[in-house]
Formats: structure tokens, C-alpha cells, sequence
């Protein structure tokens, strides 16, 4: 009988050419879904719209929140306003974008609870990719382009000498910190394989840590920025290449070299969270719950 | 001709563990074991019916087959793939179906769930334009196309669904009470394309249901498990004699009559009027006992009726379903 399983021989993916083939395949399922969901988004032009200015309204608020502090005051433990501006806009920036594009993954629980989660096993194409595109919520532009407007206020008011290096820095700062935001959403999203109501756990690390990082660190506990350099290193975000990049010195005194590790902290974070992922994956795989 | 094993399952279990509070602090372990070591092929374009009480391991083994759980021990091959370790390679081969949660996307429109489902299974146009149209006639999907899953009736989602899991063209469909909830229309039309889905495309078809009037319409094997176990794999026919089924003979009389006696190997369960119900061993012939009622009784009319399948499958249920002596096996299977 004939069948229709021409992409069947394509997909044997054991072994170490199939692991980029297998990302490019995930890619590609996660653009299929992330399509279908802004085709139907777009179906309601101005619902859409609507949500999306209402998105970015929420997130401004806390923007006024800051800049009624300065009506007030000249600096925030040392910074100025449109330093502020600028960890405030890194740090949005960053959380904005790792949850539009992973956002949707913190659902993971309630499907493993009522069992949609089964119908993804049956698809072939890796259960990340589809449950990271599900429901795509484009309106999650509204935090991404509060926090651009706000970043590039910051960066024309900053008085930085911009070197090639320094312009550079910024896009590399948005990137590392939305890697290493999308891998606490993907390690929450795997903790609830087995706890499926945690997600507010996650959402304390990601919105909570987002919270934080719009403040200078001058201004928290040592202790407090010591947990999010070493425990979970949200610091790398903005925090230690915003120090750099601004000139300020570092509360907690660590070596210079420190403040370049963002991209290695993202690789290292994203690959414990895929090995999390995976972990959590399997073990559902093999308990069933 | 030896027919090629497109399902292949050998001594395949799964085994749960669940711990249970004992104790402020303590756990106590215990294992489930939900599916207890079953063995069985299923050879390419059979229908087979696979049914048991709620809790007997159907589903656990449907997500095994699937590859959505790994089972704790056995051998499983899926037309040569093992489904634990290739799940997605093996997930373009099967279609599956399950009756009480849907494969679409809930929001989109039925016609974009299957355009995404077309993508990802990357199907060659011509075959998905071919079977999409198939499908579309004969579950009668025109006017549904546009409207969001979550609207569909529950009649009308399922059509969605099968013809769904049929787009990719997979040599084997998995469906899971697919009829449940259904009207009788509903039923009916649903039962019509998998038999022509089964004639026409060669299709295996492993349907678990509590429908049996799905298995006499669809099947000629039936698979029964209880407790994790295989307890009946063979005919239809062969399960009522399994059961220890009894048939009835139903007689009129000329008038009414005090229950009939002495016709041996029979015994009267029931009398209305001039109407009597004989009850007799499922094996034995109903002719001597239709000549020795109509030697000494004024006999009008008669009728056999066969064990209702439903009671033979109850009394599968509640035997012993752990001896492992009474599986048949799928010998008798034409």
C-alpha cells in the first residue's frame, strides 16, 4: 500500500549530524504554528490593536512609576534617569521578548493535568516547539516596543562615549538576556512535569527578576544581587554589562572579565534548561501524570 | 501466506508507581501494574476492536502503542519502529484518534487546523487534495470548515478529528471510543467511513469502544483485557461461546399454558401469555428441543435469539481474568 510518509525516512535523527536537523525541524514547526496563530490573531484587527496598546500602557505604568521618583530626586544609588532608562529598557526589552516568543510555555502544567499534553506527543514535531508557539500572543509586542521606546530614549540621552565595542554591547545585552529569561521560562515550564501548579514559581524569577533589574543594583542588599549573580544569574541581563557600559563600579567588586560572561551564562542556562526540559519530558513519558 | 505483523507486541508492560500517603510524613510505594504483560499482532488492513472496563489497561496501551508512554517492559514494534525511542518518526505512519479530547486546535477554524496538520506532516500536495477531499465528502465536512473547533458539536468535532488524523494518509488509525457521546446518525456515519477508509486504503484500524454494536459493525477480532491482561483475542463469534454465553428460544403457543417441563438441557425463564422464553447452553443445537416441545405443547411460532453480547462480555469481566489459560488466541481469526 502506498502511504504517504515521504518525510519519514528524512527524520531518523539519532546521532550528531540529526541534532542541527532536528533544531531546523523544531524551528520550522514553531514558525508553522507562530504563523497560523498571527494569521488568526490579525483576524481581528482591532482587538488586536486594542490589546497590544493596552499590553504596552500596563508596562508603561511602571516607567511613570520611575520617572515620578526622579521628579522627586536627582539620582537612584547613583544613576542617573536616563541610566535608569537604559537598565530599564535592557531588562523589559529582554523579558518582553523571551516571553513572546516562549511565553506560552508556562501552560505546560494544566496541559499535563487535563492531558492535551498526549495529543502533542502524537504530532511529528518536538513537543517544545509546540507548546512554545501555542496561542502566539502577538499583542506581547506592546512590552517589547514600551521597553524599545524607553531603551532608545535612554541611549540618546546617556553621555557614553559609543566606541564600535559599546554599540555592539547593547543588541548583545537583549539577546543573552532574553536567552537566559527564556531559560528560566523553559526550567519553570519543565518543573511542572512533576509540580503543575508552579508557574507562579517561574513568574516570581522572570516578572519578579524584571522588576529588579529596572533598578540600579546600588540600590538593593548585597545579599539580594549576590542570589541573582550566582543562584540564578539574572544579573548577567543587564545588570554587570550595564556597569561596564556605564562606568559605574561593581557593588559586589568582582573581577573586570566578569561583567563579559553574559553569553556564556546564556549558553550554559539554555542548556540546563533544554536538559530540564528533556528530563521532565521523559519522566512524564514514563509515568503518565 | 504468512501476513506481515504491522503491529507486533510482545509481553509488553507498565507498571506504575504510586505512592500513597501513610502517615503524616511517610509514603508508602506501591506499584500498579496497569498493563500486565500482553502479547499480540495485528496484521496489515485488520480491524480490530479492543475493549475491557474502564481502568483495564485499553488506553494505557493505545498511548504505549503510540509511543506517548514508554513501556516498563515487553517489546513493542509499530511496522518496525519502536514507538518509545522514534516517537515522531512513527507519529507520520499512525493517525489516532481519541474520543474525549480533540487533536485540533481548539481556537482555529477547522479548515486551518488541517492546513497546519498538512505542514506538518509535510504531505505531498496531491495526496493531502485527494484524501481531504474524501474526507470532506464523506463525513460531510463543507459547511463545518470555517468554524472554529470550539463551536463544533460534539458529532461534528469528531468528523473533524477523524478526517484529521486520515490527512497524512497512515498506514495504521488508533481510535479511542471514537463513537462516545455520539447520536445515532452520528454513529452510523462515522462507522460508514471507517469502513471505507479500512476497504479502500487498506487502513489497520485498532478502535477501543464500549459501543458493541461498533465492534459487530466493524470487526470480525476482538481483543479483550481486563486487569492489565489479554483475556479473549479471536472472533466475535467465538467470544459468546467464551462466555459461557446461553442462547434463547423464544416459542408461542397456542394459548396460554403453565411454564413447559421436561425438555431436557432447557430450562423456562420467563412466561408472558401464551409467549414462553427457553434458556439453553450456547454450544447445543436448538432443534431437539424444538421437537420434543412441539411433540407434547401446541406450537405456533418460534425464534432463536443469540446471547447478548454485552452480557457475554460482562461475564468475561467479572471471570477471572488473570488466568492466563483462558486467552484464546487469534488462530480462528479469518
Amino acid at each position: 500500500m502506498a502511504s504517504g510518509t515521504a518525510g519519514a525516512e528524512r527524520m531518523r535523527h539519532p546521532g550528531r549530524t540529526g541534532r542541527a536537523a532536528a533544531v531546523a525541524h523544531g524551528l520550522r514547526a514553531y514558525g508553522l504554528i507562530v504563523r497560523m496563530w498571527i494569521r488568526s490573531t490579525l483576524a481581528y484587527r482591532t482587538s488586536f490593536v486594542m490589546m497590544a496598546v493596552g499590553d504596552l500602557a500596563a508596562t508603561g505604568l511602571d516607567f511613570v512609576a520611575i520617572l515620578l521618583m526622579f521628579s522627586q530626586i536627582d539620582a537612584l544609588g547613583g544613576f542617573s534617569l536616563p541610566e535608569v532608562a537604559f537598565l530599564y529598557g535592557t531588562s523589559s526589552l529582554s523579558l518582553g521578548l523571551a516571553d513572546l516568543l516562549l511565553g506560552s510555555i508556562e501552560r505546560i502544567g494544566r496541559r499535563v493535568r487535563d492531558g492535551t499534553l498526549d495529543t502533542l506527543l502524537l504530532r511529528p514535531v518536538p513537543v517544545f516547539a509546540q507548546v512554545a508557539a501555542d496561542r502566539f500572543a502577538l499583542r506581547r509586542l506592546g512590552r517589547v516596543s514600551q521597553a524599545v521606546l524607553v531603551l532608545g530614549w535612554s541611549l540618546t540621552e546617556l553621555e557614553v562615549d559609543w566606541t564600535a565595542g559599546r554599540v555592539l554591547l547593547v543588541p548583545l545585552m537583549a539577546l543573552c538576556g532574553t536567552a537566559i529569561f527564556g531559560a528560566v521560562f523553559t526550567a519553570g515550564a519543565a518543573f511542572q512535569f512533576w509540580a503543575q501548579d508552579a508557574a507562579e514559581v517561574q513568574n516570581s524569577f522572570t516578572y519578579g527578576g524584571n522588576a529588579l533589574l529596572q533598578y540600579p543594583p546600588t540600590v538593593f542588599a548585597k545579599d539580594l544581587v549576590r542570589g541573582v549573580t550566582f543562584v540564578i544569574p539574572l544579573a548577567f541581563v543587564n545588570w554587570l554589562p550595564a556597569l561596564r557600559l556605564l562606568g559605574h563600579p561593581d557593588p559586589l567588586g568582582l573581577p573586570g572579565w566578569v561583567d563579559f560572561l553574559g553569553p556564556a551564562v546564556a549558553a550554559l542556562m539554555c542548556a540546563g534548561a533544554g536538559l530540564a526540559w528533556r528530563y521532565g519530558l521523559r519522566a512524564y513519558r514514563s509515568t503518565g501524570s | 501466506m504468512t501476513a506481515e505483523r504491522l503491529i507486533d507486541v510482545d509481553g509488553v508492560e507498565k507498571v506504575f508507581t504510586v505512592r500513597r500517603k501513610a502517615g503524616r510524613l511517610r509514603r508508602v510505594r506501591h506499584e500498579v501494574r496497569a498493563v500486565d504483560g500482553i502479547t499480540f499482532q495485528v496484521p496489515r488492513g485488520e480491524m480490530v476492536a479492543y475493549i475491557g472496563p474502564n481502568g483495564a489497561g485499553k488506553s494505557t496501551t493505545v498511548k504505549m502503542l503510540t509511543g506517548i508512554l514508554v513501556p516498563s517492559g515487553g517489546r513493542l514494534r509499530i511496522a518496525g519502529i519502536d514507538p518509545a525511542r522514534e516517537r515522531t518518526r512513527l507519529a507520520r505512519r499512525i493517525g489516532v484518534v481519541f474520543g474525549q479530547r480533540t487533536t485540533l486546535w481548539w481556537d482555529l477554524p477547522l479548515k486551518d487546523s488541517y492546513e497546519l496538520v498538512r505542514r506538518m506532516y509535510r504531505v505531498p500536495d496531491a495526496v493531502y487534495r485527494a484524501h481531504f477531499a474524501r474526507c470532506a465528502e464523506l463525513l460531510d465536512l463543507g459547511p463545518l470548515l470555517d468554524v472554529p473547533v470550539r463551536q463544533l458539536s460534539l458529532g461534528q468535532r469528531m468528523r473533524g478529528d477523524i478526517a484529521a488524523a486520515l490527512l497524512h494518509d497512515p498506514e495504521i488509525l488508533y481510535l479511542d471510543e471514537p463513537t462516545i457521546g455520539l447520536d445515532v446518525i452520528s454513529k452510523a456515519k462515522v462507522r460508514e467511513f471507517l469502513r471505507e477508509v479500512n476497504a479502500e486504503r487498506g487502513t489497520t484500524v485498532l478502535l477501543t469502544t464500549h459501543d458493541l454494536t461498533d465492534i459487530e459493525q466493524l470487526c470480525r477480532r476482538v481483543m479483550v483485557i481486563d486487569h492489565g491482561r489479554l483475556v479473549y483475542d479471536g472472533g466475535l463469534d467465538g467470544l459468546r461461546a467464551a462466555g459461557d454465553g446461553e442462547r434463547t428460544l423464544v416459542v408461542d403457543l397456542e394459548r396460554e399454558l403453565p411454564p413447559i417441563e421436561g425438555v431436557p438441557g432447557a430450562r423456562t425463564v420467563k412466561v408472558e401469555g401464551p409467549r414462553q422464553w427457553l434458556a439453553f447452553p450456547a454450544g447445543r443445537s436448538a432443534a431437539p428441543l424444538v421437537a420434543a416441545i412441539a411433540e407434547r405443547y401446541p406450537l405456533v411460532d418460534l425464534s432463536v435469539r443469540e446471547p447478548d453480547i454485552e452480557e457475554v462480555i460482562a461475564k468475561l469481566y467479572a471471570g477471572d481474568g488473570g488466568r492466563p489459560d483462558r486467552t484464546a488466541t487469534a488462530a480462528d481469526t479469518p
